[in-house]
């Protein structure tokens, strides 16, 4: 926590107030900062920094929670993807924090955009999950690097942020927020029971023929395919992350076919539509994400996040300060990004069913039973409410998958963009079309 | 919307022609009025649409990596474009769905045009009638195409309906995310566009000529055949530009309605332009100008649409 603060040319003042608050050890969380000198509070009271992501991130709740307790103003903008790229690339002074998933640092590193973040900078560096700090798992196994892993995802080389590093560098591409373990989404009481679907194969099962989805978004859809057709036994990728032109050609094939014999009902591109197919019954087996979910299953519909044996798609995301950002503005900055890491943010997505990077100051903000519920993986010994207050889970229920590492600890293959992502893109408009 | 640019602008073109068409008669003020009457549309088109247009032409034959355009001269994505086969089908599904909405946007258009001009005798009722062909419009359209998905859906209504009146044992799965459900959407979100003009047409047409085939004897068919129908050729075929280029230009409801099963020439640029493959998708919008402007150059030589509104 009192890691030392070097090389940087802040004030003094200033560097005394962090190691201060870095000192209070585990009360670092939003009281310690609202303790604050008023001094401080008012210099920075003029302050807007504009937080854009995902709507999955990116969430007003936080942006005003974070304006109350820091006292400067965080307007929060959720945006697309697409949007999300283009404007850190041609309107870059438009964003001061930039929300990204990692799949977006293959566009965004070393074009001088996004700001490096020293690891002195990040005050629960210590306390983050080692996943993102050494790219390996609580019991010590390294994580598996299909796709685009953490520890490739999460250093540059150097200070000057031009490259990723594939090893712990002292700079850090992003503040790792929250991260999540993807799967198939079923319908048991459509497909005969929690049970009947173990594998990625099941997706690609005859019998569920018109009744299985994709997501339509290249990267992410050609890998839930891959998975399945590997562990079909079709034949072995080389790295599912990273395909070559021929995998992307013998994948778009089976899928192409798959098609044209109708095994897909349909192809989802919003987090609306995932849930719609499956709470209608037009689908009962898709690629899925964990809070759709939960908001099918909060109509009183039965919908299951299946633990499959081949492992779970990874995907994390986090903070980057972006390269505009200087004095005052940038330590309200870190500031925030710290912040964002205190426990609060991490109390609240953890009932969105996203793990906080720092488990330990979520824990804080989630009730004992909400603990065990979200990240223990017992079953619930209350009903279980979402950040809004919105039933979820009656008492009793279990998460799918069960605890963190159960499922964060089996990612097969991690969220990427390929290096033949020009070609891929062209081959899946192919797919769609035919 | 662009695309019906070309035609405002062949439009405004042709109306300073006519002065010089006359230009013994006319006096040099005449001429200047017509200058200034056509120059804020000219300024706002060349501002609005041909200054991005050739932004789009420029960069279509730039060159990309990954997050640049980079400034080039070269044809590959026009030569990628060509020989795609993904191209063709594109086309040919987009032409398809045109045809299609069309053909049925045009008979019902034509039937309640006719309707309400010649059969509703008040005009309170008639505009209160054309009133209520509106009253759609008064709602989002991303609301009046998603409706459908669960009157159509597996177990939606109108499955439900059928299997209760005993019609039908499995729900029909043709319904929905299919090229159906996509007509069907059309055909509720465009249908209007095809009434108004027509409809603006037939109540030009002067009531005592159909008086007058019918007391020569005409049936009421040949009263439509030979008098309704040719002078509401306009309608058509500002109707037909309308009801074209919406289907051409659309994604959405081709996205949507068919479940992501079907793609169109638009979607698929849009595909590359979240890949940040801006230069293709800028070859593709060009080529996609240039094929809707030819349709609608072809619909307008079939009929004198400027005579007609002028007459």
């Amino acid at each position: 926590m009192t890691r030392k603060i070097s090389g940087n040319h802040r004030p003094l003042n200033r560097r005394r107030l962090l190691k201060g608050a870095a000192a209070g050890g585990a009360l670092a969380t939003t009281e310690a900062i609202l303790g604050f000198p008023t001094v401080w509070a008012q210099n920075t009271k003029d302050v807007t920094l504009v937080h854009a992501g995902g709507s999955y991130a990116a969430i007003k709740e936080i942006g005003e929670q974070a304006t109350k307790d820091l006292g400067f103003k965080i307007v929060m903008q959720a945006i697309t993807d697409d949007v999300q790229l283009n404007r850190s690339l041609t309107q870059p002074n438009t964003i001061d924090i930039n929300n990204i998933d990692s799949t977006k640092l293959p566009y965004l590193a070393g074009k001088g955009v996004l700001q490096p973040v020293p690891v002195a900078k990040y005050k629960y560096w210590s306390e983050t999950v080692p996943l993102f700090t050494k790219g390996a798992y609580p019991n010590g196994q390294m994580a598996s690097t299909q796709g685009l892993s953490p520890i490739e995802a999460m250093f540059y080389t150097a200070k000057d942020g031009k490259k990723l590093a594939d090893k712990p560098t002292e700079f850090l591409t992003m503040i790792p927020t929250i991260y999540n373990a993807d799967t198939l989404g079923i319908r048991p009481d459509l497909v005969g029971g929690r049970d009947k679907v173990t594998s990625w194969k099941d997706l690609l099962d005859p019998k569920y023929k018109g009744k299985a989805a994709l997501v339509d978004y290249a990267p992410v859809g050609v890998m839930d395919a891959a998975m399945a057709i590997e562990a079909r036994g079709d034949f072995k990728y080389r790295d599912k992350g990273n395909m070559t032109k021929e995998e992307i050609d013998k994948t778009i094939k089976i899928l192409i076919d798959l098609k044209k014999g109708g095994h897909f009902r349909s192809f989802w591109s919003t987090f609306d539509q995932s849930v719609n197919l499956m709470a209608s019954g037009e689908v009962v087996i898709q690629s899925m994400w964990s809070p759709a979910v939960t908001a099918v299953r909060s109509r009183g519909i039965d919908c299951y996040f299946v633990p499959l044996k081949e492992g779970y798609r990874g995907w994390f995301v986090g903070l980057a300060p972006m390269a505009h950002l200087s004095g005052l503005k940038l330590d309200c900055a870190y500031e925030y990004m710290n912040w964002f890491n205190s426990g609060w943010q991490g109390g609240f997505i953890a009932k969105q069913g996203y793990y906080s990077a720092v488990p330990t100051t979520a824990k804080k903000f989630l009730t004992p039973e909400e603990w065990d519920y979200w990240y223990d993986g017992k079953p619930a010994a209350v009903d279980i409410k979402d950040p809004y207050g919105n039933l979820m889970e009656k008492k009793g229920a279990m998460r799918d998958g069960g605890a963190i590492w159960d499922r964060m600890g089996h990612i097969a293959c991690w969220n990427t963009v390929m290096d033949e992502d020009r070609y891929l893109t062209r081959r899946w408009n192919e797919f769609v079309s035919s | 919307m662009t695309v019906i640019d070309p035609t405002a602008g062949d439009l405004a073109a042709s109306s300073v022609s006519v002065p010089d068409a006359e230009v013994e008669h006319a006096v040099d003020t005449g001429e200047v009025a017509s200058w200034l009457q056509v120059t804020p549309l000219m300024i706002l088109l060349t501002l609005f649409f041909g200054l991005p247009m050739l932004v789009v032409l420029a960069v279509s034959f730039f060159d990309f990596d990954r997050t640049d355009i980079i400034p080039a001269f070269i044809f590959d994505n026009y030569i990628d474009l060509f020989r795609s086969e993904v191209t063709l089908r594109l086309y040919l599904s987009s032409l398809k769905f045109a045809a299609i909405v069309w053909a049925v946007t045009l008979i019902l258009g034509f039937n309640i045009a006719y309707f309400l001009v010649f059969h509703v005798r008040s005009l309170l009722w008639q505009i209160g009638l054309f009133l209520v062909c509106t009253v759609p419009f008064l709602t989002s359209n991303i609301i009046r195409m998603i409706s459908w998905i669960p009157f159509l859906g597996r177990n939606g209504i109108f499955n439900q309906a059928l299997e209760r009146a005993g019609v039908i044992s499995h729900p029909l799965e043709f319904l929905l995310f299919s090229d159906f459900a996509v007509v069907v959407a059309y055909v509720h979100l465009f249908t209007l566009f095809m009434v108004v003009p027509i409809f603006n047409s037939m109540a030009r047409i002067d009531k005592s000529l159909l008086e007058a085939a019918r007391d020569a004897g005409a049936g009421r068919f040949r009263v439509v055949a030979e008098i309704v129908l040719p002078l509401s050729k306009t309608g058509i075929a500002l109707g037909t530009i309308f009801v074209v280029t919406l289907v051409m230009g659309d994604s959405f409801v081709v996205r949507t309605m068919s479940g992501g099963q079907s793609a169109s020439v638009v979607s698929a640029l849009q595909n590359e332009v979240a890949a940040l493959q801006y230069p293709p998708a800028a070859a593709s919008a060009i080529i996609m100008v240039i094929i809707v402007t030819l349709m609608v150059a072809g619909i307008l030589r079939l009929v004198d649409v400027r005579k007609e509104l002028a007459g």
